[in-house]
């Protein structure tokens, strides 16, 4: 089996994976990082969107074996060693934008390179973006929001009292 | 009251953890040792199994086990949770549905063998190697020939394809057809609710372990309910002693009724535990989500509105065939009876209602409860025909209405359909309606909307379900076999901090937060110092768990009524230590005083001393301060609402734009009003899915076409316009002690009505002579309807 090594949330970490391990699957498998989620088998749902060097990717369209050397950025990077969520995090929470959980650090990731591409994105430009990410739960109104909280710009009451 | 009671719209606390990647679902739990379990699933609806031979799987790398039908022939079966009999006095046909298919395949899915291996890519490989000589047989997937037995039998051995043929209520057929027959004026609406996959985004997972110098097993699994799941695999799948079996349901991503019931696979990764001393671990693939979870819906209905020429209802009469698939799930049986035809007598006073319901088995998929059960079903048909009668006398739909809707001084009342409404106010409700969606605007709207080519619609609705699922006695005369009770334990620890254990299971709706605010706000404490353990069977008292919008209504009831023993006895420990009696004692705000005295003790004092009870009344009072309360409601509850869309339909290519979605409900109390727009958004969705873009499709063979995310269109970001939700015309439960009612289905049940009434509504103002599009409304649906 190849050894890789990747640098994983800032951290060099190595694996030995087969040809046909899927990073998704090595990083919960080999990594342990169970963070990254698996909601189906053809590269539709989104839970398992982590940052390729850089870029926002599902992690089951891709090969560990070929990511020797890569920086890969994945949920469990994304708040403060302390715990502190970061902006894109502590706004899904402000704004109610999970309730399973199980979409939920796709859908940070997802949002982190949304923003980091468009810092002000208009709503419909939002929506559009998420469309290769699945939520079953919120019906997409606590994200949006959340997004849209998250890149400075208002939003509507979030309860309706 | 501390900040953060009942009320307060607290930000959820278990989002810290699922935010960081630190949410521990099922499979993200391996335990040391782990195997890996694969099933081999029959890939053809309907087979004779002639032999399966595992030889060569066994000897592949890494296998450590197999096992085929033979293995569990000696085991019970997964039994249905209600007993239905027919109109003719017959007991519901109940056909084992064994642990791994035996004798015959019944479904694409179906499994019929397992191999566990060393690695999952081990198992996957071996179950490849399973020999399986299966013989092919007519399939019956349409529910009419089913009903008609042309075909072939799901089960030969009860020698029909219709589980049960049951009315209700058998006692008001007679009036309700002499009613239609004799009636001014007869509306009749042939449709179809389509069958929908639930799709929780987590796919199924258990874990089976066994502990063999114990004889303990442990099984971890993706459930909405874990002691249900235990006393069906303990009483009457595979007979492990219950105080032998821990279920424990971690953070689970979704259910919307998919993991209410006991599935195979948890049986199997048990009993493979058990023989191999090891753990046995299964995850689904979403191909298996598909193919092998329950689904939802499937009805094929016709339903009559009898009425005056003034649209003043006569009665209201429903024949519906609804799928159960090719084995009786766990509700499957109880969904579109005694969950759908209660509720057709709707928010009206309708005097003569009648339903009539055959259940029938196909070779698909089990059908079971999804999001709603039943009471979608209900709605759909009801509002559908009103909207249609409304067209036909030529009376505004929100007038015919709000003639017929139940005044709210009429409570409580008796439906027609055999239910007790408690409380509601459906015109305040219609009232708000107007105002929301702006309807004096729509004409505005509808102009624009023209001159950009486009044909708008405004579709209603009024709903009301029944929730909170009901009384044991009660629904054991209707022929439930389990109680629907639930159950809390607050305890109070020493230093005042407080854990409560409850039946009720938390995948989304955020009891963590929710509940600590009942509690707080009757103990005056900070809700950060309550906790909330669910999920456990080792650590929770017995209860139902999480579903039909239940768990606030029943299991916080259990979670109130025992910290109203808390106080009790708090009170009863605070008096003796201010020298009086109890009945001088009254208690706010977290402090117990003498009325009319400032002499008062804390409750975190009070707390201490029942845990050092020095100089303690200990003849007359145990020590401790924990609590447990069974809740078994007195009436179901009854939430309801009024909905609004206006849709823009593109007359080129059908295709419908949903400009607007207002859902205004009655929930009673409110404890977390964040929360309860998620769930009522979240519940839209899934309605705005039904009616525009899911439907689970089998062909003539068995196959399921939409067997794929690929295939099934779930509702996306960009599929949803912002949902307006507004919780605040509420009239509170009359039979609970918190008021409410439950809030997580009526989304999925208010919206996939309006929203056809509103394309229908849009194409009528356009000219076109359409009255009716079934489900989901796609594009080729309408074009079709417009060019008929």
């Amino acid at each position: 089996m190849p050894k890789i090594t990747m640098n994983i949330n800032g951290r060099e970490t190595s694996a030995e994976v087969e040809n046909r391990t899927l990073l998704s699957t090595a990083l919960r498998e080999k990594l342990h990082l169970t963070g990254t989620h698996i909601g189906c088998d053809t590269s539709q749902c989104g839970a398992c969107v982590v940052h390729v060097n850089g870029k926002a990717v599902k992690s089951c369209t891709i090969f560990a074996s070929e990511l020797d050397g890569a920086n890969i950025d994945t949920i469990e990077g994304q708040a403060s060693p302390d715990g502190t969520l970061n902006v894109i995090q502590q706004a899904f929470q402000d704004h109610h934008g999970l309730q399973c959980g199980f979409c939920t650090p796709g859908m940070v990731m997802s949002a982190a390179a949304l923003l980091k591409e468009n810092p002000k994105p208009t709503e419909a430009e939002v929506r559009d973006y998420l469309e290769g990410n699945i939520c079953r739960c919120t019906g997409y109104q606590g994200i949006v929001n959340a997004i849209m909280a998250a890149s400075g710009q208002d939003v509507p009451s979030i309860a309706a009292e | 009251m501390p900040d953060g009671g009942i009320g307060a719209p607290t930000k959820r606390r278990e989002d810290t953890r699922f935010l960081t990647g630190r949410g521990k679902y099922t499979d993200d739990f391996t335990p040391q040792n782990t195997s890996y379990c694969a099933f081999a699933r029959s890939q053809v609806a309907n087979g004779v199994i002639k032999s399966v031979d595992t030889s060569a799987a066994a000897e592949m790398p890494g296998v450590l086990a197999t096992f085929t039908g033979e293995d569990f022939v000696e085991v019970g079966g997964n039994p249905a949770g209600w007993a239905i009999v027919s109109r003719d006095g017959e007991p519901m046909k109940e056909p084992k549905r064994p642990v791994l298919a035996h004798g015959k395949v019944r479904h694409v899915g179906d499994a019929y063998a397992a191999v566990v291996a060393e690695t999952l890519e081990q198992a996957l490989d071996a179950v490849e190697a399973i020999e399986a000589d299966i013989d092919e047989q007519d399939a019956v997937t349409d529910m009419a020939s089913a009903v008609a037995g042309a075909g072939s039998m799901v089960h030969d051995e009860i020698e029909t394809n219709v589980c049960f043929d049951w009315g209700w209520i058998e006692d008001n057929r007679a009036a309700t057809d002499e009613a239609i027959k004799n009636a001014p004026h007869v509306t009749t609406l042939e449709l179809i609710n389509n069958r929908l996959v639930p799709n929780a985004l987590e796919p199924r997972a258990s874990i089976g372990e066994y502990d063999p110098g114990t004889g303990d097993y442990k099984l971890t699994t993706t459930s909405q309910n874990p002691h249900l799941s235990r006393l069906l695999i303990a009483a009457f799948v595979l007979g492990i002693p219950e105080n032998k079996l821990t279920v424990l349901a971690p953070d689970v991503g979704g259910g919307f009724g998919s993991k209410i019931y006991h599935y195979s696979e948890e049986a199997l990764v048990l009993a493979a535990a058990k023989k191999l001393g090891r753990p046995v671990k299964w995850t689904a693939t979403r191909t298996e989500s598909f193919l092998a979870d329950a689904h939802g819906r499937d009805h094929v209905t016709k339903i009559e509105l009898a009425c005056e020429k003034d649209g003043t209802f006569i009665a209201f009469r429903t024949e519906t065939m609804a799928n159960v698939g090719a084995y009786l799930s766990n509700f499957s049986t109880v969904t579109p009876t005694f969950l759908h035809g209660t509720l057709m007598a709707g928010n009206y006073t309708v005097p003569n209602v009648y339903v009539n319901v055959k259940a029938v088995f196909t070779n698909t998929a089990p059908v079971d409860a999804y999001r709603g059960a039943g009471r979608p079903e209900a709605t759909y048909s009801l509002e559908r025909v009103i909207d249609k009668c409304a067209r036909e006398l030529g009376i505004d739909p929100v007038e015919i209405r709000r003639k017929n809707f139940i005044k709210k001084d009429q409570y409580p009342y008796a439906s027609a359909a055999g239910l007790e409404y408690d409380s509601g106010d459906y015109d305040t409700l219609m009232d708000g309606l107007e105002k929301v969606a702006d309807f004096a605007g729509f004409e505005a709207r509808r102009a624009e909307s023209a001159k950009n080519g486009k044909l708008r619609g405004l579709g209603i609705n009024a709903y009301v379900e029944a929730c909170g699922i009901a009384p044991s006695n009660l629904v054991g005369i209707l022929g439930a076999r389990v109680g629907l009770y639930d159950a809390a334990t607050v305890r109070v620890n020493p230093t005042g901090n407080i854990s409560v254990m409850v039946g009720a299971h938390s995948h989304g709706q955020g009891h963590e937060t929710a509940f600590p605010q009942i509690v707080a706000d009757m103990l005056g404490v900070d809700p950060q110092s309550v906790d909330i353990v669910h999920g456990d069977t080792s650590k929770i008292p017995f209860g139902m768990g999480t579903y039909g919008s239940r768990s606030l209504a029943v299991c916080g009831s259990a979670v109130f009524r025992a910290t109203e023993k808390i106080i009790f006895k708090a009170t009863a420990i605070a008096a003796h230590m201010l020298e009086d009696k109890p009945e001088n004692i009254e208690f706010n705000d977290g402090v117990f005083s003498i009325k009319g005295t400032n002499k008062n003790v804390g409750f975190g004092d009070v707390a201490l001393k029942a845990y050092i009870p020095h100089d303690y009344p200990i003849e007359d009072l145990e020590p401790g301060l924990e609590e447990t309360a069974f809740y078994d409601p007195a009436n179901f509850t009854y939430p309801s609402g009024a909905y609004a869309s206006e849709v823009e339909v593109d007359p080129e290519t059908g295709k419908v734009t949903i400009c607007s979605m207002v859902a205004l409900d009655d929930f009673g109390v409110v404890v977390n009003p964040m929360i309860v727009t998620g769930q009522v958004e979240g519940g839209l969705a899934q309605g705005i899915g039904q009616a525009l873009l899911e439907n689970g499709v089998y062909d003539d063979t068995g196959q399921l076409l939409s067997g794929s995310l690929m295939d099934y269109a779930m509702p996306r970001a960009d599929d949803l316009p912002n949902l307006v939700v507004d919780h605040s015309h509420a009239t509170r439960c009359t039979h609970n002690p918190i008021g409410s009612k439950g809030c997580g289905e009526a989304g999925a049940i208010g919206s996939p009505p309006t929203i056809v009434n509103a394309v229908v509504d849009a194409l009528s103002r356009g000219g076109h002579d359409v009255d009716h599009i079934d489900m989901p409304v796609s594009p080729s649906r309408v074009w079709a309807a417009m060019n008929k």
